[in-house]
């Protein structure tokens, strides 16, 4: 049985831990709305500039042709996997999550014999998956001192990929992450993007346009795929800053309540022990009398 | 049917405007391009200048760069640097411009210094 005073002490410190995990919840909440909300802002630009390449691979003929970046290499023996998670911890399932869906990828991959590069965003993600796979890991990012992603950082990412494109230092490449659905509901994605994925196309969006190019359609396509690999890396990356501003805050949620059920407990116990040395107290304080 | 099209100006971080309008000016890579209802199916891009939105009253954008694609009477405009005319103070279209005048020479490729100039023509227009 514990002392009164370890009792004591023991609720306090629950208590100041309440307090901790109480105000990053509510910074998180704050942080929360700002990132959803330029998460769901950021949506319809990355949706339609997909859109609008997917109905460019439609429309192309000539898959010989065509350049690399739209339609792959041709071969499927180099893989590069983009993990992206925070740089943060104490956010719940956040990065597991990531790191678990990619390591489920990185192990078929490997189990199908195939060649696996990675490049990690943020350095969570970065320690879970160089314990196990440190010798793939080509590059890691980090953008703990940035505030706000924007797009350049996207943009650096983007590029990086392009430049070991073009190097020939892979055939596909996917990108982790988490899609923000609701504050408490975020899904682990991997995502496709060189080549284009085409099979999630919309079923109402079948019609064949021909459309008309001005100028060129390569220089077109020249221009605007680099530029969609960064624009899906920006909304990759603004899906996982609202998911973990949101995985975060219900972890803190549930540690704050957990954190209040403890103190309950314990509460209750010292005022027990306290109870029962009274009641001892009391008993010898009569029994003394009474030998008197 | 009427004469009219929505037109979408949307950057990565936010949906700048969507509209009806009748007609749309945008400055294509390789010139001015009036768009009507109707168009046929086009996809290009477009080098600095300004976009004009005709509807009741005129609207006007400052661009640097952009995607547009037109298909099934709806307009698309993909950019990152669409500034409205309206609230464009003179200041930073002076910063701009001079940006552009130190990286004129800079460029290297012929495409380069195309957008370049085509930059620095257009602000000294708004500037005006």
């Amino acid at each position: 049985m514990p002392s009164l005073d370890d009792l004591k002490k023991r609720i306090k410190s629950v208590k100041s831990t309440q307090k901790i995990t109480k105000a990053m919840k509510m910074v998180a909440a704050a942080k929360l709305r700002k990132a959803q909300e330029s998460a769901e802002k950021g949506r319809p630009y990355s949706q339609k500039m997909q859109n609008i390449i997917l109905n460019l691979t439609k429309s192309i003929n000539d898959p010989q042709n065509a350049p690399k970046l739209l339609v792959g290499t041709g071969e499927d023996k180099k893989y590069l996997c983009v993990v992206l998670t925070a740089d943060r911890g104490l956010c719940g399932g956040f990065n597991s999550n990531i790191c678990k869906l990619a390591k489920t990828n990185f192990k078929k991959i490997l189990g199908e014999g195939k060649e696996l590069n990675i490049i990690t965003v943020g350095s969570k993600g970065h320690d879970q998956i160089k314990r196990e796979y440190g010798k793939y890991v080509i590059k890691k990012f980090s953008f703990k001192d940035k505030k706000n992603i924007s797009f350049n950082e996207a943009d650096e990412v983007g590029k990086e990929i392009i430049s070991l494109f073009n190097q020939n230092k892979f055939d596909k490449c996917i990108i982790f992450f988490n899609n923000f659905k609701n504050v408490i509901t975020q899904i682990p994605q991997s995502q496709q993007i060189i080549p284009a994925e085409t099979k999630n196309l919309k079923e109402g969006n079948d019609q064949n346009f021909s459309y008309e190019f001005e100028p060129e359609e390569d220089e077109i396509l020249e221009d605007l795929l680099p530029k969609n690999i960064s624009t899906q890396v920006f909304k990759a990356l603004l899906e996982n800053a609202a998911s973990e501003q949101g995985s975060r805050m219900t972890a803190m949620d549930n540690a704050t309540r957990n954190a209040g059920d403890l103190v309950d407990k314990l509460t209750i116990d010292y005022n027990r022990s306290r109870q029962a040395s009274i009641t001892k107290e009391l008993i010898e304080i009569i029994s003394g009398a009474e030998s008197l | 049917m009427s004469d009219k099209f929505t037109v979408e100006i949307i950057s990565p971080d936010q949906t700048v405007l969507k509209q009806e309008t009748k007609e749309v000016i945008i400055p294509s890579f390789e010139g001015q391009m009036g768009i009507l209802n109707n168009h046929i199916p086009l996809i290009t891009f477009l080098r600095p200048g300004i976009i004009t939105i005709k509807a009741e009253g005129e609207k006007k954008y400052y661009v640097e760069e952009g995607t547009v694609e037109f298909s099934n009477n709806n307009l698309l405009i993909l950019t990152s640097t669409a500034r409205d005319l309206a609230n464009f103070d003179k200041s930073s279209i002076n910063e701009l411009l001079q940006k552009a005048e130190a990286n004129l020479n800079t460029e290297s490729t012929d495409k380069d210094r195309y957008i370049a100039s085509y930059k620095i023509e257009t602000l000294k227009e708004i500037s005006q």
